[in-house]
């Protein structure tokens, strides 16, 4: 179960907005991180807590291909992203490295910022605690079902190469 | 099946694939850059296997922060390049390289009929030459450098249809900014785009790439153009393996279809900040500029530079105007130089770089400073995407961007070409 509170935002929300390619000369999730959401919301990273949930509209993650996103908001403390819809490479890239996203409209209609939200992300349910309301976010189809449950695609992949291996023994 | 479905169903080693299915798809090359290689590199190796699943199918082009701008970007470089050199893959070092893009088709590495998949958005430009070829991040490369598959959702396609004559001074940039500006930067979201129709048939190789290169822009998966003797005769001279030519069945099944007529667009510029906020550039007023920048994976290609040029000749970029011209490859380096078109822009008052991604991620040679306005023949105007977060970027072809870095104002070549 997780639980925080809400950084909202509109739509279009991209990948320079997120992490500015100005700061792209390193990797490491902790030093990306410093600089996360910097040119959408300067004071997000003094704001964020550990559970924090970001709630957008539409198209969340365009833009370009950089992994170092979904890094940088994963390493801030952010524990889920709910949007009506993502782009699909940052979609791709969160679910590759165990960042939860939701697609939930209904929640980002009725969610301000500041709200507590509580997720069950084996339902998709979730609960804003302000304002006492309950949503469904769209289930996951079983591939991407399969690949969160692994913990993401390199231990997907290890799970692959492992079975791979097995069966040329066999 | 549309030419999207064909390319991945023979790659799936299925004889038909549906829009939402999920598949594993055979890969024909994996490409990253000096920012999302190192991230790929990292992850590869908490796989555990010490040989990646082919060398011949891997290539790394440092084009990004290179020549390295600080440090920092030189220790990404180095790292790329060393498992470069211990995997046996393919490298480009200064001198060879070029901005991804543009350098991989010209050198035969993109083929019709190939899934490319690459650590970078822009990934989707070979889709000109009827490839299926798509932007994925890190994690995605260093798990196909492991497998030499990827999983993909089959993606609706998709179809945009123009017909009519194309006005002067309208080229690929243009259709492109045009059809974002009608759909929306979601507009193709997790779909495939099928470019068609006379105007396409008629439209140059380097057209064709800079319309497949901005499909991300519009949210879609990839961007592709059906082969036709214009994409042979480009690729037969290039490709150094076997490729296979695949064609949109008559009766596939688009999930939408987009017929414009080319002769009611104008040049386009798209206003800050969004690809999506095209008009046509008599209607976009006064705006003065600081900086004209020409080149990128969109529009560094020979004919762009040709284009530029025949503007600039004879005339002098505005005086307090940064008019900086990037080729996209040590190739169009050459040819251009050959031509003479680098002394027509240098003896102008421009700069030429060399081949770079640069300033067009606000990273180095051109970033812009508080308050300062580029016009740039790049993909991407959003928030700080050139530097300052208080800067702005408008989006325009070579034609237009030469014209205003002349004037000193967004302008339309009409009014220097008379």
């Amino acid at each position: 179960m997780l639980k925080g509170r809400v950084h909202k935002y509109g739509a279009d929300v991209n990948t320079d907005a997120i992490i500015p390619a100005r700061y792209l000369n390193v990797s490491e999730p902790a030093q990306l991180t410093r600089h996360c959401m910097e040119d959408i919301d300067r004071d997000f990273v003094k704001k964020v807590k550990a559970g924090d949930i970001i709630v957008a509209t539409t198209n969340f993650g365009c833009g370009s291909s950089r992994e170092h996103a979904p890094l940088a908001i994963k390493a801030s403390g952010v524990s889920c992203i709910i949007a009506q819809s993502f782009a699909r490479i940052f979609f791709r890239n969160a679910i590759n490295i165990g960042l939860p996203l939701l697609e939930c409209a209904e929640a980002v209609a009725n969610t301000g910022a500041g709200d507590i939200l509580e997720i069950d992300l084996s339902g998709g349910k979730i609960k804003n605690l302000t304002k006492n309301m309950s949503f469904t976010a769209t289930p996951y189809p079983d591939f991407m079902a399969e690949l969160i449950s692994a913990g993401g695609l390199i231990e997907f992949t290890r799970k692959r190469l492992a079975s791979r291996r097995h069966q040329s023994e066999v | 099946m549309t030419l999207a479905e064909k390319i991945l169903s023979a790659h799936a080693n299925q004889k038909q694939v549906m829009p939402g299915e999920f598949i594993t798809v055979r890969v024909d090359l994996i490409l990253a850059n000096d920012i999302t290689a190192p991230i790929a590199i990292r992850e590869f190796g908490q796989l555990g296997l010490e040989r990646v699943f082919d060398p011949q199918k891997i290539v790394f082009v440092p084009d990004h922060f290179t020549p390295a701008k600080d440090i920092a970007s030189a220790e990404q470089v180095k790292l790329t390049q060393q498992f470069a050199r211990e995997q046996g893959t393919g490298y480009f070092e200064l001198g060879q390289m070029g901005i991804e893009h543009v350098l991989l088709p010209e050198l035969g590495m993109v083929l019709p009929g190939d899934v490319v998949i690459g650590a970078d958005s822009h990934t989707c430009t070979g889709g000109a030459l009827g490839a299926f070829a798509t932007g994925m991040g890190s994690t995605d490369i260093a798990a196909a450098m492991a497998t030499g598959d990827i999983w993909m959702k089959v993606p609706p396609t998709l179809k945009f249809v123009y017909r009519g004559n194309i006005k002067k001074w309208v080229g690929g940039k243009d259709l492109i900014l045009y059809t974002i500006g009608d759909i929306g930067v979601d507009g193709a979201l997790y779909s495939a785009m099928e470019f068609s129709g006379p105007v396409i048939d008629r439209l140059s190789m380097d057209g064709r790439f800079t319309m497949a290169n901005m499909a991300i822009e519009a949210g879609a998966k990839a961007g592709l153009f059906p082969v036709d003797a214009k994409t042979i005769d480009y690729v037969k001279p290039r490709a150094r393996r076997a490729y296979k030519v695949y064609q949109p069945d008559n009766d596939a099944e688009y999930a939408r279809v987009m017929e414009y007529d080319a002769a009611k667009i104008e040049p386009q510029v798209s206003l800050p900040h969004s690809p999506a906020n095209a008009k046509p550039v008599s209607q976009v007023g006064d705006i003065k500029i600081d900086q004209v920048l020409i080149g990128s994976c969109t529009n560094g290609r020979l004919e762009d530079l040709r284009i530029a040029a025949g503007i600039i000749k004879g005339s002098k970029i505005h005086p307090g105007i940064r008019c900086i011209i990037i080729p996209g490859s040590q190739q169009v380096y050459l040819d251009a130089l050959k031509e003479g078109l680098m002394e027509i822009f240098v003896s102008a008052g421009a700069v030429v770089t060399t081949p770079t991604c640069g300033p067009c991620l606000g990273g180095h040679m051109g970033v812009l400073a508080d308050g300062e306005c580029c016009l740039a023949t790049t993909n991407r105007n959003f928030v700080g995407r050139m530097g300052s977060p208080e800067s702005e970027v408008y989006l325009a072809n070579p034609a237009v961007a030469a014209a205003s870095a002349i004037t000193g104002k967004i302008t339309s070549p009409e009014e220097i070409i008379k």
